[in-house]
């Protein structure tokens, strides 16, 4: 019987997948690939409680969760595009000028 | 059966998320993402939300998976070259991703879920369509989260656009 506890726990080792990229990648795109996994992760639980309660507005958070991912990647990729135009190189620790 | 086919396609999600996060390669990485994508795609077909999945796979593996592998094929940043500064933070981040999945899996299976149900059971929208359903109440109750995306979108794209373009004021120094 597929209940609502598989698609949660399946969504939580997704998070903590990406909570670990984050942490341990170097390269800033991976980085930001992690990311929207954790989104994905969180998309999944919406929808497993609209499934489970009945009520179609975890969908409606899910859509909406969408738009802002697609607004995320389109920023965060032009930044690293940037980044790459005057460092040469895309790796997050060496991206430190700012650093006071 | 459809117990069978939550567990091949979350085996599928957990081993390409894994290997997301373990291959050196970006352009593993983004492909093993499209995996992830597709398969999360099929778990909403499980939950009966068909609208949702057909967007996860348009948007999510159709764009956003696109915009990727063209910037990396933009800039060949070549395959990550291990551990940088921080050679300890690698053994810790691993260490508390465990111990944020224990603390999740303890937490959400202690949780008691709320008894009341509302009115839009599977049978109720596959009668009324499940596209159908999720549009009236994105056009009724969401209308104003629905029009701030569009200003989302548009700032978005503003801001694209002024961070892509050369800086003529620097190049001409």
């Amino acid at each position: 019987m597929l209940t609502v506890n598989h698609f949660i726990l399946l969504s939580a080792i997704l998070f903590c997948l990406g909570a670990v990229g984050v942490l341990i990648r170097r390269n800033p795109l991976v980085m930001f690939m992690s990311i929207e996994l954790m989104l994905n992760a969180a998309n999944l639980a919406f929808v497993a409680f609209s499934r489970y309660l009945n009520n179609l507005d975890g969908q409606i958070f899910v859509f909406l969760i969408l738009t802002v991912a697609a607004a995320e990647v389109a920023v965060g990729l032009a930044i690293i595009v940037a980044m790459f135009r005057a460092r040469e190189n895309v790796d997050v620790d060496e991206v430190n000028e700012l650093k006071g | 059966m459809s117990l069978l086919v939550f567990y091949l396609f979350a085996a599928i999600a957990v081993l390409a998320a894994l290997g997301m996060v373990v291959l050196r390669n970006p352009v593993h990485s983004a492909l093993s993402l499209a995996l992830v994508f597709v398969s999360l795609a099929a778990m909403y077909v499980l939950l009966s939300a068909p609208f949702i999945a057909v967007a996860q796979v348009m948007i999510y593996a159709g764009a956003i998976l696109i915009l990727f592998v063209f910037v990396i094929m933009l800039l060949s940043p070549g395959t990550d070259q291990g551990v940088g500064a921080l050679k300890a933070q690698r053994g810790l981040a691993i260490l508390f991703g465990a111990a944020l999945l224990v603390l999740l899996i303890a937490v959400l299976g202690g949780a008691v879920l709320p008894p009341t149900r509302g009115t839009f059971t599977p049978e109720a929208i596959a009668a009324e369509g499940d596209t159908q359903a999720v549009g009236a109440l994105l056009f009724t109750n969401f209308l104003l989260p629905f029009e701030i995306t569009s200003i989302l979108l548009l700032v978005a794209i503003v801001g694209v656009i002024v961070l892509a373009k050369k800086r003529q004021s620097i190049s001409k120094q």
